[in-house]
């Protein structure tokens, strides 16, 4: 197409109310809670991120942040591979049920979730309960309220978001690859470590990187299964806000968990593209 | 040797065995939202409707469902269209333009709800939206603008753009052609963004947590005040309630997807 001026655009018009919506009651907003976290416009000061450097407490919340959602990450994508891998290779029924084992409660809601596993995992929860009575263990598990509490729910939120990405990656597979490497002596085993695997690992990556952005931002599941003893980033900031009312140091642990958060999307959007993400082909 | 034998059944009872870690632990709130106890508990022997009863005629729990579909209703259809229009105008405009305008309309579902939270909440108390109705409304609305943006998109990178270059060539105005040529050939992707818009909203809490306190009080709220406070078996209730809603949702998602293409061949 020739270039046009903008005025020759004629759908620009289209784009206009949403944009004026998003970047007026949204960035506008998200740009003024970065200006706080440099202490705003007038009195520019470092002193939140110096704070946010040099505190122990927040080091450790950052630390048990990143460990929680690494290892939940891990389990979650090495899950979802098995899942999306079985659904790629069954018949067409036995897919279908197992879809929609993954799709309910991947649609269900989150604080469901988190009740349904309070219920499970607590001191005179089911498990506790079933253990207890057919005299495997003499006290109760911990097994919520502390950081396997935590990552059973995260996991058990996360994984189906892994099964999908790695799931269209298989379905687009072609197949005469997979043979083409029996055809010439390689055995089931190495034709998967040696073809499907390596062209299966791009999607692996970006849906580990997604589940990881996601982790990075969870709140629900953590304040709940965490129950006060196990504090995450998100939760940590709106206790900063709610509780002890330091906007300041609120604003700046936003912005790092921010920064964090675009940085991992640019590296999926490097994979995949912004306009794949958008569904565009 | 071959190991396909026994290592695709393997797979397939792993996958099962994870499909059931995701499925059954909802489960568990159908007994204890039967169970006749003030607490969160499991059935000793008597089960009762009670905590349902409370559930449809306790007027708090009553107020947050009404106050939770007015919301959502409200939003969806804000977000469907002005999430259409744009995903539409992005069909259509340069690369670089689609590109940028994309990224921003994908940075409220991008960014972690927490900071857009606290953003929202100063904004919503500067200009007076806080704790209001259409503050809430507004707010899902630009948290389910980039679902929607997406479900559209998808629909029409189905579409053959030369519909649109007809249409126009032929004399018609950009609206003209959105209503009479785009919009009903992406019929079915505007359905699942409006499905998703409402999902988004329906369930959201984290903004909604800070930008309202007392004059709306969706569902999500009052659950999550359950839950925390570990008192009210009632949600257990909502929870069952929930899970049959959502069960009912995927089955007739999976029933209408299996039964287009054998309609459109």
């Amino acid at each position: 197409m020739a270039k046009r001026p903008l005025s020759g655009e004629p759908y620009v018009g289209f784009l206009l109310p949403a944009t004026l919506l998003v970047c007026g009651l949204f960035l506008i907003p998200i740009g003024q809670l970065v200006a706080l976290s440099f202490g705003g416009l007038e009195a520019p000061t470092l002193r939140w991120y110096e704070q946010v450097a040099a505190t122990d407490s927040i080091h450790r919340i950052l630390l048990t942040t990143f460990r929680i959602v690494g290892l939940t990450t891990v389990i979650a994508v090495v899950l979802g591979y098995a899942v999306a891998y079985a659904m790629a290779h069954m018949g067409e029924r036995q897919r279908l049920a197992l879809l929609l084992c993954v799709l309910v409660p991947f649609w269900l809601s989150v604080l469901v979730r988190a009740l349904a596993w309070l219920i499970l995992l607590r001191n005179n929860g089911i498990v506790n309960e079933a253990l207890l009575g057919s005299g495997l263990i003499a006290a109760p598990l911990p097994l919520v309220r502390n950081e396997l509490g935590v990552v059973i729910g995260m996991v058990h939120y996360l994984v189906p978001y892994a099964v999908f990405p790695i799931f269209a990656t298989m379905r687009g597979l072609d197949g005469r690859l997979m043979m083409a490497a029996r055809s010439v002596g390689a055995s089931p085993f190495r034709t998967f470590t040696d073809v499907y695997l390596p062209l299966t690992l791009p999607a692996l990556f970006g849906a580990g990187l997604l589940v990881f952005v996601f982790g990075l931002g969870f709140f629900v599941t953590p304040a709940i299964l965490g129950g006060g003893r196990v504090v995450m980033l998100s939760e940590y900031v709106s206790i900063s806000v709610l509780q002890t009312l330091r906007w300041g140091l609120a604003a700046a642990l936003s912005v790092v968990l921010l920064v964090a958060t675009l940085a991992l999307i640019a590296i999926v959007s490097r994979v995949t593209g912004v306009r794949r993400m958008l569904g565009a082909s | 040797m071959d190991l396909r034998g026994w290592a695709r059944p393997m797979i397939f009872a792993v996958a099962w065995v994870i499909a059931l870690f995701l499925l059954l632990p909802g489960l568990v709130t159908i007994p204890v939202a039967f169970n006749d106890s003030r607490f969160i508990a499991l059935p000793q022997g008597a089960w009762s409707p009670r905590h349902f009863e409370t559930l449809f005629t306790s007027a708090p729990w009553l107020s947050s469902i009404a106050d939770s579909l007015g919301v959502a209703l409200a939003s969806t259809v804000l977000a469907v269209c002005l999430g259409t229009a744009c995903a539409v105008g992005l069909w259509r405009v340069r690369p670089w333009l689609a590109g940028l305008v994309g990224a921003i309309m994908l940075a409220p579902m991008i960014f972690p709800p927490i900071v857009s939270a606290l953003a929202l909440y100063r904004a919503w108390v500067a200009i007076g939206l806080y704790d209001t109705w259409a503050g809430v409304v507004l707010a899902h609305t630009i948290l389910a603008i980039p679902y929607v943006i997406i479900a559209v998109t998808t629909s029409l990178s189905m579409l053959d753009g030369r519909l649109e270059q007809a249409a126009r060539s032929l004399g018609a105005t950009p609206l003209r052609t959105m209503v009479d040529v785009i919009l009903p050939n992406i019929r079915t992707g505007v359905a699942t963004a409006a499905v998703f818009a409402f999902v988004v909203s329906w369930d959201e809490i984290v903004v909604t947590m800070f930008v309202s306190s007392r004059a709306v009080y969706t569902l999500p709220r009052r659950m999550w005040d359950g839950i925390r406070e570990s008192v009210d078996p009632t949600v257990a209730a909502v929870a069952v309630v929930l899970m049959a809603l959502t069960a009912l949702g995927v089955l007739a998602a999976i029933v209408v997807t299996l039964r287009r293409p054998a309609r459109n061949t």
